[in-house]
């Protein structure tokens, strides 16, 4: 039992926007004041601090496969970056892609207390599950990728809607995922063929679909399945000066169905001057305004050391192509694909600093606080443990145009970022950094401090940098229990693993051993994972 | 008792076939359909005796045993883990944490395998896929210093030669194989094209392939022994292949210029990209090392040869890699899971194993464990108990734990271990 008593708090999701209120705790959840013994309970005095719900991060790579070879591949990225094992928690590395347990403390540490990994091929989500299972103290679920699909493709094909609707059903419970995701459609299909698609008509080699009629029928299945979160896209063109444009053109192709459209930033640029793309923040912000159905993360840049990590294989190649960084790919049968290459983005680079300020533009220009979360597409537009730095950016707008006047010159020249006056509330922090994202997940007792949601409670110090106010929490409660003090871990306690297994056909998955036979190289029994080899697991509800 | 249990894997090698039909009786395996001659061996001749651990060779409780095992390995200086390869994925957790909590050195037989592989990739990156993409896309397979058709019995059926895929409808008819190795194999009597290269010459060869691939000019006309035109028709097939795929083994890592021969392979891979799709598989021997690689870098950042001495992970290949330390008698105690050093390691190595106390984890009798000091009768995985082994590709493939054998697992023995030395 516990009381974080007389703090200011932010719970957007209850209205509470600043109000001196008491929060008490039992059994790892928010109660009402009679149900705690208060003589017993203990107190946290939280008079003349901030009080918010934990933090919850709806786009991160975490663990998986393709984190772990990016944590492998870069030894130059470790060093420097170690943490010490104390009595009672593990040693680490960090830079930009920290080691299991590290990547639990520095979250926890900042604050946060939910993170979904991002992507995650169904063949291996049982090392994603694994994983998961030494990242302490987060909650967490994996997103599971479907965009190069064969077994969907066919069915798209096909026209068999019912087949394809429950296949998926099958597949996110059998890889107990939590979300449809869908990387560049299509496209890394086409890289297998060492191509790529660049409109939302072209044709995917070997299916005859296109990257539209993927988009749409995860999106209608997504409805179908009533699946907790949204199909949680990374569009085509990422990277591209056609990007924003295809952005557009997908929200546009959606209109009327819900979707999330992943690290924006990455996808929101147009035609600039000679080779140097532009920001088309403005446009894309227009077009999620327009849109009510549709939330966005922004992924936004952060100058220094970072390493992208995406299921787009040919994105990958063109980054190892540009950048001639070394390069890791990885081609999954019947199903995705991906890569790794490490990054540097300066400030001294115009095409950085556009990414950088397109980020910003998108933050300040979307309305609605709600549809627009906090992200750095971690490890690929930066570190997560940068999301301080980029509050006090939305915050702060002296900071912002200090840090603008320091990028490069061709990136300055006719932004609109200098007219962008707003500046975030402590009240719009709280939804764009967790009743934001825990809304747009469906995690009914994340991201509130209502009765019965789950004890996830961060408490700030006010203090003007926003930077330091965010980096280093106070104090940090996960699921009732003190976690974290003046941002260190105190204790260690397992997370729990958020799946969905929506009901399918029984017949239907007949069809699908059949087909798994001939187009995988493990046996059907040996693919499904079963609930009782995850760690703490909790299954999310559909419709 | 009989009965007959279908989709179990074999963890023998790297290929972890998990289609195999065992019959049962009792506790014996006394059939393994669809297994390769080696698998058959692992699982119709596992010792199913349930047996006391030993203490200087005397039967003791689990409980002393384990109170032993922790009393070495806390009054040593310098602990060493090693081995891990042959165990699952539960137990590898468990061996790293061990590590951590008592500032040990943890080594996996990585480093005297493909560790030069990992070092690789680290320089240059690595271009793969994983096995089905090979059954289903690739028209050519290049085997460059290995011979899967010793060492990995069911790899040319299951994925690289013969099998039937979705754009290789014919099998065999439907892929190029060459094979360069510095001898004639097995491998290379089923290879369209066996190009044979003097002994320590890979290195060249790879470079000069890189040129050709480039469209360079190229001085010579011949490179470890084999014809630069014939090598200019090889960097023309590849480039002109729809998706290429190379597999390599130990003949490049364990020669002259180890993993600079194989950054010279993974360079060619990822330039051949330019041009069309191409890959490259190492080729992982034991069945769960590529397991021992991701655990170890998902806790400590590393793959192999990882010091936790200081307090936090420190990568040192060659500086904490098993033979460096226990050759330069910089190892005082020795925890050894599922794997045989004593055979295997060079002399001076092996010699100073056997003069400091060493703890052995293994379902099996072996050399080291017949000259350590605590020895524990482990279940096997995948058998006895229910994992997870992680195929060449990195595909995590579950162990299932088809009899209830009264032995302990790796994992409970490292549980209790940790527990008695936290």
């Amino acid at each position: 039992m516990l009381g974080v008593l007389g703090g200011r708090v932010y719970d957007p999701q209850n209205g509470i926007a600043g109000e001196v209120r008491d929060i008490w705790v039992k059994d790892g959840r928010v109660v009402s004041p009679e149900e705690v013994d208060q003589e017993q309970a203990e107190i946290i005095d939280a008079s003349g601090l901030v009080v918010m719900p934990g933090g919850v991060d709806i786009h991160s790579h975490i663990v998986g496969a393709k984190v772990n070879a990016g944590r492998k591949f870069r030894p130059e990225d470790h060093r420097g970056n170690e943490r010490e094992r104390t009595e009672t928690l593990r040693s680490g590395v960090g830079g930009t892609v920290p080691t299991t347990h590290l990547t639990g403390y520095l979250y926890a540490e900042m604050g946060y207390t939910t993170v979904m990994e991002a992507a995650t091929a169904p063949l291996v989500a049982r090392h994603t599950h694994e994983e998961l299972a030494d990242v302490p103290i987060l909650d967490s679920g994996a997103f599971i990728t479907l965009g190069n699909n064969h077994f969907l493709m066919k069915c798209i094909r096909d026209g068999r809607q019912e087949t394809a609707r429950d296949y998926v059903a099958w597949l996110l419970g059998a890889t107990k995922g939590y979300a449809i995701k869908i990387v560049n459609p299509g496209g890394v299909e086409n890289w297998k063929w060492h191509s790529n698609v660049s409109e939302l008509d072209d044709e995917v080699i070997g299916f005859g679909v296109t990257p539209r009629q993927i988009l749409e029928m995860l999106a209608w299945i997504n409805e179908e399945l009533g699946l907790p979160h949204v199909p949680h896209i990374h569009g085509i063109n990422l990277g591209r000066s056609s990007s924003a444009r295809t952005t557009i053109e997908a929200m546009a192709t959606l209109d009327g169905r819900r979707a999330h459209f992943c690290h924006l930033q990455f996808l929101s640029y147009g035609e600039g001057k000679g080779s140097l793309q532009a920001s088309e923040a403005a446009a894309v912000a227009e077009a999620v305004n327009s849109h009510p159905s549709m939330t966005v993360d922004v992924g936004q840049l952060v100058f220094g050391s970072a390493t992208t990590m995406t299921s787009d294989g040919p994105l990958q190649h063109n980054m190892h192509q540009m950048t001639r960084n070394k390069w890791l790919n990885d081609d999954v049968e019947s199903e995705t694909g991906g890569g790794v290459v490490p990054a540097l983005y300066k400030r001294t680079n115009p095409i950085n600093s556009v990414m950088w300020l397109t980020g910003m533009e998108l933050f300040l220009l979307i309305d609605d606080p709600w549809r627009v979360f906090l992200t750095t597409d971690h490890p690929n537009a930066g570190c997560f443990t940068y999301y301080p730095q980029v509050i006090r950016l939305l915050m702060d707008r002296g900071y912002r145009r200090q840090v603008f006047e320091s990028i490069h010159a061709r990136a300055r020249k006719g932004a609109l970022l200098p007219e962008l006056d707003r500046e975030y509330s402590l009240h719009e922090i709280a939804i764009i950094s967790r009743a934001g994202p825990a809304r747009a997940l469906g995690l009914k007792n994340k991201g509130h401090l209502g009765i019965g949601a789950d004890a996830d409670i961060t408490v700030y110090e006010d203090v003007g940098n926003k930077e330091q106010m965010f980096a280093k929490p106070r104090y940090v409660i996960k699921a009732g229990v003190l976690v974290a003090r003046d941002g260190t871990v105190v204790e260690e306690r397992p997370g729990r693993t958020l799946y969905v297994a929506p009901p399918y056909d029984d017949e239907s998955e007949k069809n699908i051993r059949e087909y798994f036979n001939q187009a995988y190289t493990i046996s059907f029994d040996n693919y499904s994972i079963g609930a009782d080899s995850l760690r703490h697991a909790e299954r999310i509800g559909c419709g | 008792m009989s009965a007959v249990v279908e989709h179990v894997a074999c963890t023998f090698c790297g290929c972890v076939c998990d289609d195999i039909v065992v019959e049962c009786e009792g506790s014996e395996i006394i059939k393994a359909r669809r297994a390769c001659a080696v698998g058959r061996g692992v699982l119709t001749g596992r010792d199913s005796v349930v047996r006391r651990p030993t203490v200087r060779g005397r039967e003791v409780e689990w409980q002393e045993a384990v109170g032993e095992a922790a009393s070495i390995l806390e009054q040593a200086d310098s602990p060493l883990i090693y081995g891990l390869s042959s165990t699952s994925i539960e137990a590898q957790r468990r061996a790293v944490e061990l590590a951590d909590w008592l500032g040990a050195v943890i080594d996996t037989t990585s480093s005297v395998c493909h560790g030069p592989t990992g070092l690789a990739m680290q320089a240059v990156g690595e271009a793969t896929c994983t096995l089905g993409e090979v059954r289903d896309r690739a028209d050519l397979i290049v085997f460059w210093g290995c011979n899967p058709a010793d060492s990995h019995p069911r790899h040319f059926g299951r994925f690289s030669l013969s099998p039937k895929g979705a754009l290789t409808p014919n099998g065999r008819k439907d892929r190029t194989v060459v094979v360069v190795d510095v001898r004639p194999t097995r491998t290379s009597k089923a290879a369209d094209r066996f190009f044979q290269v003097n002994v320590g010459t890979d290195y060249e060869v790879l470079s000069v392939l890189r040129s050709l691939v480039k469209g360079r000019d190229v001085q010579v006309d011949t490179v470890g022994g084999v014809s630069v035109s014939e090598l200019r028709d090889l960097a023309d097939r590849m480039k002109e292949s729809r998706y290429g795929v190379a597999f390599m083994g130990m003949g490049l890592t364990m020669s002259r210029g180890r993993h600079l021969n194989v950054g010279e392979l993974f360079s060619l891979v990822a330039e051949l990209n330019e041009y069309t799709r191409f890959s490259v598989i190492p080729m992982r021997g034991h069945g769960n090392v590529a397991g021992a690689d991701q655990v170890l870098t998902w806790q400590s950042g590393y793959p192999f040869a990882v010091s936790f001495a200081r307090g936090y992970p420190q990568f040192g290949p060659g500086e904490f890699s098993a033979v460096d330390m226990l050759s330069r008698r910089e190892v005082d105690a020795a925890l050894v899971v599922a794997s045989d050093p004593a055979a295997h390691f060079p002399h001076a190595a092996a010699e100073h194993l056997g003069r400091i106390p060493t703890i052995v984890l293994d379902p099996a009798p072996s050399v080291t464990a017949s000259c350590a000091r605590v020895v524990f009768p482990t279940a096997y995985y995948g058998i006895d108990a229910p994992g997870t082994a992680y195929r060449m590709d990195n595909v995590p493939i579950p162990l299932q734990g088809i009899f209830a054998s009264g032995r302990p697992t790796d994992e409970q023995i490292l549980d209790q271990i940790i527990e008695a030395v936290k």
